[in-house]
């Protein structure tokens, strides 16, 4: 056994993987996108097993309530008051040094992608929201890279390997992003830490099997657990491949040709971004502030709603269009839209 | 009419869609997933497809936290 590969003779022992499955671990390269809670536990998880190239994406920077859940972080991080991305590349280049590890701090969009998940031979989706997922499914099924949708949310989680040709892609199963505002986020509705754990496990354990060769021992069906009620469901999806499908059955990709998805302006002169849905739908404000007065200061009238989080305020119109102020960070601006109002 | 969501045995009126399932539940509005007896339902079918006596379905909430 090569002298380098001591440190995963365990993993070596394990028969379907052996020396040639570590050999290909090696020379995987496996872009995860997000790395909060699902994105620090796959990243650990893959770290230790010995993939050779982990490109790690996220436009964050480390909250107090990150550490609840987020195990690759600690309050020494918290004080350095750095981005995510980067501080998981400190951590994971520690938890073994002879990995090319790129931790990087931006935002995943359709001008970018290209270039960010170029090479890599497989993604992992630990993302916060619809909109990148839409946006990876688009890039995956372009250049035929397999991806492995990941999300959790209060006590639930939910995991699918999505395979260019073979498996029905989100499109088929959702055949857009869900209306603006309608769904609850971890931050508005919470998540309990080890279901994360949990679905950033199999989520790892499937890229795993990916890069060692062992397509034929991928999970082709959702899996949704819900750690509270102790419910694991599978669903065998395999007759959801749609012959309508816009993304993998008649090639329009939407998501990466950006003709769906936010608009992001910096109006000038102020210290505000605004953003702005191309879906043109109306959003609830009502509902919307229900969600939010449980995290922050909100206000609303039949126009308008005004939702204060640290130090910026959000002021949310009924066609989704919103202003960040206090900012001229578009990223940042982005990320609380991503965060609070959801998209 | 018995049918099994996610695993519990349920009364619901007869010859209801799928539709009118996922009303009679309150998730009509969430993204789902449906399967039906060991098979996913296409989401273009949601509203047609009539349910039977001791049909299973499994219903899965699609999330978006990570």
């Amino acid at each position: 056994m090569r002298e380098d590969f001591n440190r995963y003779s365990r993993q070596i022992l394990f028969q379907p993987i052996g020396e040639e499955g570590q050999e290909r671990l090696s020379r995987g390269y496996a872009l995860i996108v997000g790395c909060g809670a699902i994105g620090t536990t796959s990243a650990s998880i893959l770290a230790r097993a010995g993939v050779g190239h982990l490109r790690i994406i996220d436009r964050d920077f480390l909250e107090e309530s990150n550490l609840q859940r987020q195990d690759l972080f600690d309050e020494g991080d918290l004080k350095e008051g750095i981005p995510k991305a980067v501080a998981a590349e400190k951590k994971l280049q520690r938890i073994n040094s002879h990995l090319h590890i790129e931790g990087i701090a931006a935002d995943i969009n359709p001008t970018n992608i290209e270039e960010l998940a170029h090479g890599a031979h497989l993604i992992l989706d630990c993302t916060d929201n619809f909109e990148t997922r839409f946006l990876i499914n688009d890039y995956s099924l372009k250049h035929r890279v397999p991806w492995i949708y990941a999300a959790c949310l209060g006590s639930q989680g939910i995991l699918m390997d999505i395979l260019p040709g073979e498996t029905p892609c989100l499109r088929c199963l959702l055949e857009t992003t869900p209306p603006t505002a309608s769904l609850p986020t971890c931050e508005t509705a919470g998540i309990l830490g080890p279901i994360a754990k949990v679905v950033g496990a199999l989520q790892a354990a499937e890229a795993v099997k990916a890069l060692t060769g062992h397509r034929d021992t991928l999970i082709r069906d959702l899996i949704s657990i819900d750690l509270w009620q102790g419910t694991f469901q599978r669903l065998n999806v395999s007759g959801a491949r749609s012959h309508q499908c816009p993304a993998c059955r008649l090639g329009r990709y939407d998501f990466l040709n950006a003709k769906t998805g936010v608009i992001i302006t910096s109006p000038c002169g102020t210290n505000s971004i605004q953003i702005v849905p191309t879906k043109g739908e109306k959003i609830g404000l009502e509902d919307l502030a229900k969600r939010l007065e449980k995290v922050g200061a909100v206000s609303y009238n039949p126009f308008l709603l005004r939702f204060r989080v640290k130090s910026l305020e959000m002021v949310v119109f009924p066609d989704g269009r919103t202003i960040v102020q206090g900012t001229q960070d578009q990223a940042l601006a982005k990320d609380l839209y991503s965060k609070y109002i959801g998209m | 009419m018995r049918l099994i969501v996610n695993g519990q045995v349920g009364d619901y009126p007869e010859g209801i869609t799928v539709r009118r399932l996922l009303e009679a539940l309150g998730i009509e509005k969430k993204p789902v997933a449906v399967e039906l007896n060991r098979g996913i339902v296409p989401r273009q079918e949601l509203d047609q497809k009539l349910l039977k006596e001791n049909d299973t379905l499994e219903i899965v909430t699609f999330v978006g936290g990570g």
